[in-house]
């Protein structure tokens, strides 16, 4: 718990260290006498330009923003399912893969006498080569002993130098000059035009589409790959239909944030989307609206800020979601999370102290029956040989059960009231029926018990409790003799 | 191929140790990387150390080295740090969250360095693909001699990583194959772990200056990888992906200045070049290793199975025989009866008559003396087989026959003397079909412990 917190801290530090360090760059530039380096001023958009981007008054800020807003929904919704197929990193190489199609793309149009730039003919490239990545991926893994992981590493390094190599021989063509290719890499929203915003558009239909119309089969293939095909599904076309969506989602967004940036829309909307819940469709729903937002605000960001790139923007602000999920996530949140443990330990701990307590009573021959006797107060040291708790522990534990009004603390030491009695003795008898089971129908040792039984007393519920006592036979109210010895803990008593 | 006309050894030679000292760096460390499945790393650090590199910059002012070192290093670190705790705390996948850290990274420091835009040194793409033709003209002066900085920086880089690899050789290797078996034993594993990190962000953002990103980020996965689909010892795994490494870097110069030649260009980018060459070298290695390659174990399993089916052709020949004829052994009965692919048979058949254990007798097949001994001791076995799993398995009659069919090809003379010996030495098996003599010859040869 504690490496959590520092954990935590440190991401979230680090983040305002680092937006902090943007901000500070601005001020300090106009003070910066040397004025050599850059001119590091974001000037603050005036209320005209908000109110131009804001109401999507211009024609190019409104194809772009629809764009990335429907980009990020389309990858949102796919980045879904392969995070759950534990592909996450897959688009990432994918998307690197495309590099050497686009060169090639360009080198044969050129030599062709066409035009290099045309978009489709180097998307056409671009996916040529993002489907032999794929296929390298697939081979390599499926075929050699060498791991996903390598696959993936390999087929992406090596991608991406092919395409580098082959952008240093464009880079000397003489026919037509190759200035723009390296938007593919990080992007260039501003230059997107009404034509790759028809093309997203249309891929962004396709894959929403066919995420919906294949949602259980998808779902099934994500989670259970065997179930999936024993129940007649084509599982290995299913696999290869979601790759070949990752594939149209990436090729289509290389103009938007880019090769290497477009991973991040296939992860990180979806990962953040997994703290919010676990019910798969409400995650795909909830990915592709962090995805749509993060497209849609960060290109709005780039529009105002001239100085901030889009891609590098939609980017950090999905980002942002995804710290906000973590920290408030409302089912798998960090901080719910720890609450959630830490209520259980304090629930466990209540237990075990109910149930020292009701043993020491029963060793000494002390259990009041029937409200008869006069109960015996047990003292502090008593118990203190029972668990292997610190003193202090211990104290907090019997302050804690006070409250809860579980026991009464005398002089002499500590008393159940009748409701810490009714939870004990119901406790003490769980966890003896667990050993007894152990014990009859499971053949271990009686003196290996107590530590299994202690494991899942706390979470033994009352069907199976029942269950319990009609296979040992046991009256319902008793509680059963201890199959083992009561004592100290030896450490303990050594000491 | 064209001569290397322009070939200059003040040149090509630094740049080629340059990119040999930066792959050979990469593939020691990449080598525990790929065991340990985190061969993604090297390339989500490459990635984020540039925000690192940005905020060194913007916060000493200065393009000194030390300082954007320092915070690229700082912040190579981090990326796996954060990597494992948003894994562990957040209960992400790994790929996931190394997804998000080094993206979120990347992107903040592309807008870091769009401030600085106009500033050349920090140009993303010279970041990225890495300037390696233009070492040899950063030079520092040491004893007299000008070597380029960057292969003093990549030496000091790779001597690190190789003391870092003999001294802790044996840590390295239990931690990487069995962390829990590490910790009992009494090192720290996670420190083992830790200590790999920071290397590799080292060695990352040293190339990272140097040589450009996408040489280190191949050299990481690519040598180890094809080394490890070449040997099964981690010490020749090692020495192996040191030397793939040269070679690819070695083979990648030369590449990037002959193979453009070849459509009438000057050159390309060494550094892309030198990842394709290790590329290529990890496609034969899949393609050749000696023990897993995939061509060598295709091979190993059409030898397999023609190795049975010339068994089972000889076993068919006997029995043939043994009734007497009725059926004639020619070609088509022949495939009939196996069931086999043409191919497979008539290579089979080729192969028995050089062997001389089948002779061609007009259309049909017949045994050799060779041939009849061999067939006499796998039907024994077949039938020995079908005995004892009656009698001893408790299998029903009418299933031994696939059991025995499978069994026979995988037993010896010893083998069979001990099944002979359980079952009492029968005379007819279980179909009441007789069960041939051991031959003397093979009696002879192989009882011999």
């Amino acid at each position: 718990m504690n490496r959590a917190a520092v954990g935590i801290a440190a991401v979230i530090l680090s983040f305002w260290i680092s937006i902090i360090a943007v901000a500070a760059t601005h001020p300090m530039a106009q003070s910066d006498s040397q004025g050599s380096i850059t001119d590091r001023t974001v000037t603050w958009p005036t209320a005209e330009q908000w109110r131009r981007v804001l109401l999507l008054e211009d024609y190019n800020t409104r194809v772009v923003i629809l764009s990335t807003t429907l980009l990020g929904g389309a990858a949102g919704m796919v980045g879904s399912f392969t995070l759950l197929r534990k592909r996450a990193l897959m688009g990432d190489a994918l998307s690197h893969a495309t590099l050497p199609g686009i060169g090639l793309a360009f080198i044969a149009a050129t030599v062709m006498g066409g035009n290099g730039k045309s978009l489709p003919i180097l998307l056409l490239g671009a996916t040529l080569t993002g489907l032999l990545g794929m296929g390298a991926i697939l081979l390599i893994r499926n075929l050699t002993r060498l791991k996903e992981d390598a696959a993936l590493g390999a087929v992406l390094s090596v991608f991406f130098g092919a395409g580098v190599a082959l952008l240093g021989v464009i880079q000397q063509m003489t026919a037509g000059h190759a200035a723009g290719l390296e938007a593919f890499i990080y992007g260039k929203t501003a230059s997107m035009g009404a034509m790759d915003a028809k093309l997203i558009f249309g891929a962004a239909v396709v894959c929403i589409t066919m995420c919906i119309l294949l949602f259980k089969e998808l779902k099934l293939l994500c989670f259970d790959e065997g179930f999936a095909g024993s129940h007649g599904l084509p599982v290995v076309s299913l696999d290869v239909g979601l790759m070949a969506l990752v594939v149209v989602v990436t090729i289509v967004g290389l103009q938007a944030v880019g090769l290497i940036l477009m991973v991040a829309l296939l992860v990180i909307p979806a990962s953040a989307a997994r703290f919010w819940t676990e019910k798969m469709w409400r995650m795909a729903i909830i990915s592709a609206v962090i995805g749509a937002v993060g497209g849609m605000v960060g290109a709005g960001i780039s529009a105002l800020f001239s100085k901030l790139p889009s891609g590098a923007m939609i980017v950090l602000v999905c980002a942002s979601i995804f710290l906000l999920s973590l920290i408030f996530g409302t089912a798998r949140g960090v901080p719910l999370r720890l609450i959630r443990r830490l209520r259980l330990n304090r629930s466990v701990d209540r237990q075990h102290l109910l149930r020292s307590i009701y043993e020491v009573l029963e060793s000494s021959n002390s259990l009041p029956t029937k409200g008869l006797s006069e109960p015996r107060p047990i003292p502090i040291g008593e118990l203190l040989t029972r668990r292997s708790w610190s003193r202090g522990r211990l104290m907090r534990e019997i302050r804690r059960a006070q409250r809860n009004n579980r026991v009464e603390v005398v002089d002499e030491g500590v008393l159940f009231t009748p409701r810490g009695r009714e939870e004990a003795s119901r406790l003490t008898r769980q966890h003896r029926l667990w050993e007894l089971y152990l014990i009859t129908h499971a053949d271990i040792a009686p003196g290996q018990v107590d530590r299994d039984a202690d494991a899942i007393e706390h979470v033994l519920e009352p069907k199976i409790i029942a269950e319990l006592e009609a296979l040992l036979a046991t009256s319902v109210t008793d509680v059963p003799a201890s199959p083992h010895t009561l004592s100290a803990i030896p450490s303990k008593t050594a000491l | 191929m064209m001569p290397l006309t322009n070939w200059d050894w003040a040149l090509d030679g630094w740049i080629i140790a340059a990119g040999s000292l930066c792959a050979v760096a990469a593939a020691l460390l990449g080598n525990f990387l790929v065991l340990r499945r985190m061969s993604m790393l090297g390339d989500a650090i490459s990635h984020a150390v540039l925000p690192g590199l940005a905020a060194a910059f913007f916060l000493s002012a200065s393009r000194s080295s030390w300082p954007m070192f320092a915070g690229a290093v700082v912040v190579g670190i981090l990326t796996a740090l954060f990597t494992e705790w948003i894994r562990g705390i957040g209960k992400v996948d790994e790929g996931a969250s190394m997804g998000v850290v080094f993206t979120s990274l990347f992107a903040l420091g592309l807008v870091l360095i769009v401030q600085a835009a106009d500033h050349v040194d920090l140009d993303p793409g010279c970041v990225l693909f890495g300037a390696i033709e233009l070492t040899p003209l950063d030079t520092l002066s040491i004893g007299g001699q000008e070597i380029p900085r960057a292969v003093v920086m990549l030496t000091i880089v790779a001597a690190i990583d190789a003391c870092f690899v003999i001294l802790f050789f044996k840590e390295l290797k239990i931690s990487s194959f069995d962390p829990t078996l590490a910790t009992t034993i009494g090192f720290n594993a996670r420190l083992m772990h830790y200590l790999l990190m920071v290397l590799v962000a080292v060695t990352a953002v040293a190339s990272f200056e140097t040589v450009g990103n996408i040489l280190v980020v191949a050299m990481f996965v690519v040598p180890p990888a094809a080394a490890y689909m070449l040997t099964d010892r981690l010490p020749r795994m090692i020495a192996l992906s040191v030397i793939l490494a040269v070679a690819s870097a070695v083979l990648g110069h030369i590449g990037a200045l002959t193979v453009p030649a070849w459509f009438g260009y000057q050159s390309t980018n060494t550094a892309g070049m030198m990842a394709v060459a290790a590329g290529a070298l990890l496609m034969l290695a899949v393609a050749f290793g000696p023990r897993h390659g995939i061509i060598v174990k295709l091979f190993r399993r059409v030898v397999l199975s023609w190795s049975i089916l010339a068994e089972d052709i000889v076993a068919l020949l006997y029995r043939i025989d043994e009734r007497g004829g009725v059926t004639r052994a020619d070609y088509s009965n022949l495939r009939n009866m196996l069931r086999t692919k043409r191919i497979s048979l008539l290579a089979t058949l080729a192969w028995l008559r050089i062997q001389n254990e089948v002779a061609l007798a007009g259309e049909t097949y017949q045994l050799t003396a060779a041939g009849r001994t061999r067939a006499q001791g796998l039907v024994r076995s077949h039938r020995l087989w079908e005995e004892y799993l009656v009698a001893h398995v408790g299998v029903d009659a009418n299933r031994i026959h696939q059991k025995a069919e499978r069994l026979e090809h995988f037993t010896d003379s010893r083998l069979r003397e001990q099944l002979s010996a359980e079952t009492n030495a029968p005379q007819i098996d279980p179909h009441g079909r007789p069960i041939p003599e051991e031959s003397k010859k093979w009696s002879r040869g192989e009882s011999n412990p």
